[in-house]
């Protein structure tokens, strides 16, 4: 069965603050959706939401991925269920090594016994790093730790490739990486297209979307997505900005989650 | 007044235990003053940790141990932690003492001495009358005159001038009978220009109350280079008091590796006493606590010595409701003038219940030297956490990484890998849920 993933009329909150205002999405295998939006409209908290961070409450609606419920699935069954979240600012874990790390998240979708070989995960890793042309010593720096803003999103790449998942999320992968390693990635994210694999982009920019052409891109404001469209709604927002967006839609303040603080 | 302590035996019973053992008359007499300063000596007042009530008291009665001929008739216990290859240079003492002593031919050729401490007092009198009780002197407190008066089996370990022992020398000291005296002391001379490696571990059967006081010493002559492991994984109701402490002379260097992996109430204090000029001291401690443990870890450098440096690391992880006091002390004297103290305490709490209390202290009374310290007490980063979950791994599992990941830089350090994997071994059953 080709993936299937549905996100329906989300809402979610953070600190009582609702932040996601009941987003709608759909998403089959093989499909690239783009996200952009302006700063502050709940992009990364739908990522988060997605996959579990415990900060923020969904408070209503519904996430399916091949009609299995999401929302109650934890964190760590989401992301064996088939979910994958490339972070905007992943996490730095001193004293874990990156190749330990990847080896206890691909024995975590194993069963006990059947864990990969240490040399199968060797080099598969090593392949893996040569592709995102990766020197072979981030194997055993600690998890993030040091890594510059464009290492760790390759880094992020890399789990993204050795973990197969069904559902990428990429949440900003593009900012800090150099024209180089944009089109590495974009390289990676291409290689990994396939029938069964759906893809959701978020970003600020046309740029990435150069490389990786997505088959739909969403706006997102206010906690929702706004508008949809193809592939040149992204460049008309790259060319134009997000005025006559707000104009065609009425809207004045495009963020989310600020009313109360004003 | 102070009220005079309840000694664990009479004069009269260490006396007649004195000759039935045939120990040299200096040490007789040795053990006799130092039971009458036992009981004139208050108990020492390890920083924050309240010990009056703790069972101080247990010591027991020393029982005469029976030698075994091979590895094979040890203790379960032992066996588990010794493989068969190391057993060529090894000490065991079992209770009250030494149950099973080897040296390899070679090591006694060049003149090493590696035996139970009583054995050294009968066959090297000279050479451990000369050094014993010369560290951690008799007088400091209670515990310490009584480990003198009462100390049993033990271990003694002499390396002669410019002799390099390239394997380590191991002990294992066990108590299995709760009602038997468990006092080991170690000594350690390393003459001018040796370098050797000793290893041991502390471990218990049973659930019964009991007491383990005992005194390490370390003695680093000119050039000397000693690396001391000791891990201790003393059960739930034993309460583990230990002092240990080396002095290093000129360009002599102490390497002290320790666990702490005990699951009932510790006190350990770990020192240098930098005497000569280049001396260097390096502690690295790990450790762990769980239930309702109190924890006192003191590491401690002393500079005397010109141009002499230390380094100090005790990471410790708490879980439960288990609460640890860690003191880092770097005091340098005036006159010694370009020295390095460096310390870092880290402590990682696993549950809310759990303390941890981090306290550097810097002593500095000379203008010419660097020192620092760092200190941290944290719970597990819960970001950390939802980070490791996303790619699938399961929450025991992510807190487990993230310990240790927090233990590693310390444990990765250690020179010895068997140690190493033992440690990790160790840490794994403690934390483990
Ligand atoms: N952990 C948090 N604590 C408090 N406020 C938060 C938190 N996370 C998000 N918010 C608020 O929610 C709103 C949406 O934030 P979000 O990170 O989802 O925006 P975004 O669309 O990803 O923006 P950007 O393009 O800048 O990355 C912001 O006003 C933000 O301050
Ligand atoms: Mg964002």
């Amino acid at each position: 069965m080709a993936t299937n993933f549905v996100i329906e009329g989300l809402k979610a909150t953070i600190d009582n603050k609702e932040i996601l205002k009941g987003v709608n999405l759909s998403m089959k295998g093989g499909e690239i959706h783009a996200i952009m939006g302006p700063n502050g409209t709940g992009k990364s908290t739908l990522a988060s939401a997605l996959m579990g961070h415990p900060k923020y409450e969904v408070t209503e609606g519904a996430v399916t991925l091949d009609g299995e419920d999401v929302l109650e699935m934890e964190v760590d069954e989401r992301a064996r269920a088939g979910l994958f979240l490339a972070m905007q600012y992943p996490s730095e874990i001193s004293g874990v090594t990156n190749s330990d790390f990847l080896r206890s998240a691909i024995n975590a979708r194993r069963e006990e016994g059947q864990e990969i070989s240490l040399i199968k995960f060797i080099r598969q890793m090593e392949g893996s790093m040569k592709e995102l042309d990766m020197n072979p010593e981030f194997a055993h720096r600690y998890l993030n730790e040091g890594f510059s803003g464009g290492e760790k999103k390759r880094n992020e790449i890399l789990q993204m490739l050795m973990l197969d998942p069904k559902i990428v999320i990429l949440d900003e992968i593009d900012s800090g990486l150099d024209i180089d390693a944009l089109k590495i990635v974009a390289a990676g994210v291409n290689k990994m297209r396939s029938e069964d694999r759906g893809f959701l982009i978020i970003t600020h920019y046309q740029r990435l979307l150069n490389y990786i052409t997505p088959d739909y891109v969403h706006v997102m404001m206010q906690g929702r997505i706004v508008k949809s469209g193809g592939p040149e709604l992204a460049a008309r927002l790259e060319a134009e900005g997000y005025d006559w967006v707000k104009e065609e839609l009425g809207i004045t303040d495009e963020t989310v989650g600020q009313e109360q603080e004003a | 007044m102070t009220l005079q302590t309840i000694l664990p035996l009479s004069a009269e019973a260490l006396k007649s235990l004195s000759q039935q053992k045939n120990e040299p008359a200096w040490l007789a007499e040795s053990r006799l003053n130092a039971l009458e300063l036992a009981s004139r000596l208050e108990l020492p007042k390890p920083e924050k940790t309240k010990i009056d009530k703790w069972n101080l008291s247990d010591y027991g009665t020393y029982q005469q141990a029976t030698s075994v001929a091979s590895l094979q008739e040890l203790p379960e216990a032992v066996r588990a932690l010794v493989k068969e290859e190391e057993a060529t240079n090894l000490l065991v003492q079992k209770d009250s003492g030494a149950v099973y002593s080897t040296l390899s031919d070679e090591l006694k050729a060049q003149g090493v001495i590696f035996t139970d401490l009583e054995t050294a007092a009968r066959e090297h009198s000279d050479l451990v009358q000369a050094h014993l009780s010369s560290v951690v002197k008799n007088d400091e407190n209670q515990l310490t005159a009584l480990s003198a008066a009462l100390w049993t089996g033990g271990a003694f370990l002499y390396v002669p001038k410019n002799v390099e022992v390239s394997v380590p020398l191991q002990a294992v000291f066990l108590t299995e009978n709760a009602d038997a005296t468990f006092a080991p002391r170690v000594l350690v001379v390393a003459d001018v220009n040796s370098s050797v490696t000793y290893v041991d571990n502390y471990i218990s059967t049973g659930d019964a109350a009991r007491l383990h006081n005992g005194i390490v010493e370390v003695i680093a002559k000119p050039g000397a280079k000693v690396r001391f492991a000791t891990v201790h994984q003393l059960g739930l109701n034993t309460t583990d008091m230990s002092y240990r402490r080396a002095v290093t002379e000129n360009d002599a260097s102490i390497e002290w590796i320790i666990g702490e992996m005990n699951d009932g109430n510790t006190v350990t204090d770990t020192s240098t006493v930098l005497k000569g000029n280049g001396s260097t001291s390096d502690a690295k401690v790990i450790a762990v606590g769980s239930g309702s443990q109190r924890l006192n870890y003191t590491t401690r450098a002393i500079h005397f010595g010109k141009d002499s440096t230390s380094q100090m690391t005790t990471r410790a992880v708490m879980r439960e409701e288990a609460n640890a006091i860690i003191n880092g002390i770097t005091k340098i004297e005036h006159g010694a003038t370009r020295s390095n103290g460096e310390q870092a305490e880290k402590v990682l709490m696993l549950s809310p219940k759990a303390r941890g209390d981090a306290n550097p202290i810097l002593l500095i009374d000379e203008d010419d030297v660097m020192a620092g310290h760092a200190a941290s007490v944290g719970q597990v980063n819960p970001e950390q956490v939802h980070y490791l979950m996303s790619r699938g791994i399961s929450r025991a599992q992510a807190e487990r990484l993230i310990i240790y990941g927090f233990l590693a830089p310390v444990v990765s350090d250690i020179p010895l890998e068997q140690l190493q994997t033992r440690l990790q071994e160790l840490v794994e059953r403690k934390v483990g849920q």
